[in-house]
């Protein structure tokens, strides 16, 4: 248990600082950011206390927020995919989730893609309509949330797949 | 009673969830606004002192372009000064008094800058430590680059032109006609000039240059050329794209204006309220 807690403690500070000082300046195609500091949320533990996980959710996103003086989009759309994840989890992995003894390296490569990709592109949409807040611009706001999707969801998955080795 | 905290016990996450919500789109919405935006931002000791040490690692690789556009910016002054013909140019040593009586320019560096976001903000290492107040205008040896919105003891952070809620006063170079600097939030190469009036005579390729409208800005400050224009809906004024002289993508060091007189003009100017 102590274990957990470093690991994700650990995650937490190493994500925000690989996000705000390396992910934020690709810029690739001039606007295409990957956002993979949201792997936190995803890789949280099924067993939690969900106030807590809900309030670090909403911490991480208001500290992205600090560094990148975004308002609060970050934290208001880390708050939902948290909030929303048990749903999700449920949807994309069905009856293993009911026995709550999901580990994120042993599922299928389907399901988790499945899992992955909806909370990315729920947490992004969330994210870009409330940067752009723009109705007139609602053509920008889905390019953006779609490249920048695919983007993460690559990373997010070769980092998964590169970290995940070493706990078989 | 008991009923309302058994409701509240029961619902214990959603009621959570509601509040950092609410909290995050209460930020979120002031962020939109200019001038609003202070509770969240990058000027602080904690974010402004990561920057800031990760920044003297990167800034070795600018040099060699940084010393390239100092000593062109050095070129130029000195052939202005060459050439004038006015006595009290050509002395070797300026004293500070004679130059200082309307503008205070205050170097600075920029430890962090963005440009693919709708509302951008740079963080600078200059802040009320440095005597920089909110609404000081903030320049590079090529052109505009921003307002400053936020202070703190030694940051402070820079709304950038790639800004949707920026307004900054701008005319054209070879009239007297003005309009307003804003962006549409598409390109980092390309500001908007909108209420420009019809009668301007606008061409391609004709350079824009700050107002002396604003108390931010001295007036004539470059800001880029036009690169296209039409007529907007109410068939008055001019909508003119145009490309930024300075690259916003790569800026390294900065001036800041302070306007002397700033307070007075103000003081003028709020006199028919």
């Amino acid at each position: 248990m102590n274990n957990a807690i470093t690991i994700n403690i650990a995650r937490f500070i190493i994500l925000i600082l690989l996000q705000v000082l390396v992910l934020n300046n690709i810029n690739f195609l001039g606007y295409i950011n990957p956002y993979i500091y949201i792997l936190f949320i995803i890789l949280y533990p099924i067993k939690n206390n969900r106030l807590l996980f809900i309030f670090l959710s909403f911490l991480l996103g208001l500290t992205i927020d600090l560094f990148l003086d975004s308002g609060g989009v970050h934290a208001a759309a880390c708050v939902t995919i948290a909030y929303i994840r048990p749903v999700l989890l449920k949807f994309s992995f069905g009856t293993i989730y009911d026995y709550q003894t999901i580990k994120f390296n042993t599922t299928e490569f389907g399901q988790r893609f499945t899992y992955f990709s909806i909370i990315i592109f729920i947490h992004h949409l969330i994210l870009f309509s409330l940067e752009i807040f723009n109705s007139s611009k609602i053509i920008l706001i889905l390019k953006k949330t779609l490249f920048s999707s695919i983007f993460t969801l690559i990373l997010c998955l070769l980092i998964t797949i590169l970290f995940s080795r070493k706990n078989k | 009673m008991q009923q309302i905290i058994n409701f509240i016990l029961r619902n214990k996450t959603f009621l959570l969830f509601l509040l950092l919500l609410s909290t995050s789109l209460f930020l979120t919405f002031q962020s939109h606004s200019y001038h609003k935006s202070k509770l969240i931002n990058s000027a602080n000791f904690l974010t402004g002192g990561i920057y800031e040490s990760v920044n003297n690692i990167g800034n070795y690789f600018n040099l060699k372009t940084e010393n390239a556009i100092l000593l062109e910016e050095n070129n130029r002054l000195k052939s202005i000064v060459f050439n004038s013909k006015k006595d009290n140019l050509k002395e070797e040593y300026l004293d500070s008094t004679t130059f200082n009586s309307n503008y205070k320019l205050t170097a600075a560096q920029v430890y962090k800058n963005s440009y693919s976001a709708t509302n951008n903000y740079l963080t600078i290492n200059k802040g009320k430590r440095d005597s920089i107040k909110e609404d000081y205008g903030v320049i590079t040896s090529k052109g505009i680059v921003g307002i400053i919105d936020n202070t703190s003891k030694k940051y402070a952070r820079v709304m950038s032109v790639l800004n949707t809620n920026i307004r900054v006063n701008a005319q054209l170079k070879k009239t007297n006609h003005f309009g307003t600097l804003s962006w549409n939030g598409k390109s980092p190469e390309y500001v908007q000039l909108i209420d420009l009036p019809k009668q301007a005579p606008v061409t391609v390729g004709d350079t824009i240059i700050t107002g002396g409208l604003s108390t931010i800005f001295p007036k004539g400050i470059p800001i880029g050329v036009i690169s296209a224009f039409k007529i907007d809906d109410t068939e008055n004024y001019f909508e003119i794209d145009i490309k930024l002289f300075n690259d916003m993508t790569n800026v390294g060091h900065v001036y800041i204006i302070e306007n002397l007189d700033a307070e007075e003009i103000s003081t003028l100017n709020n006199l028919d309220e």
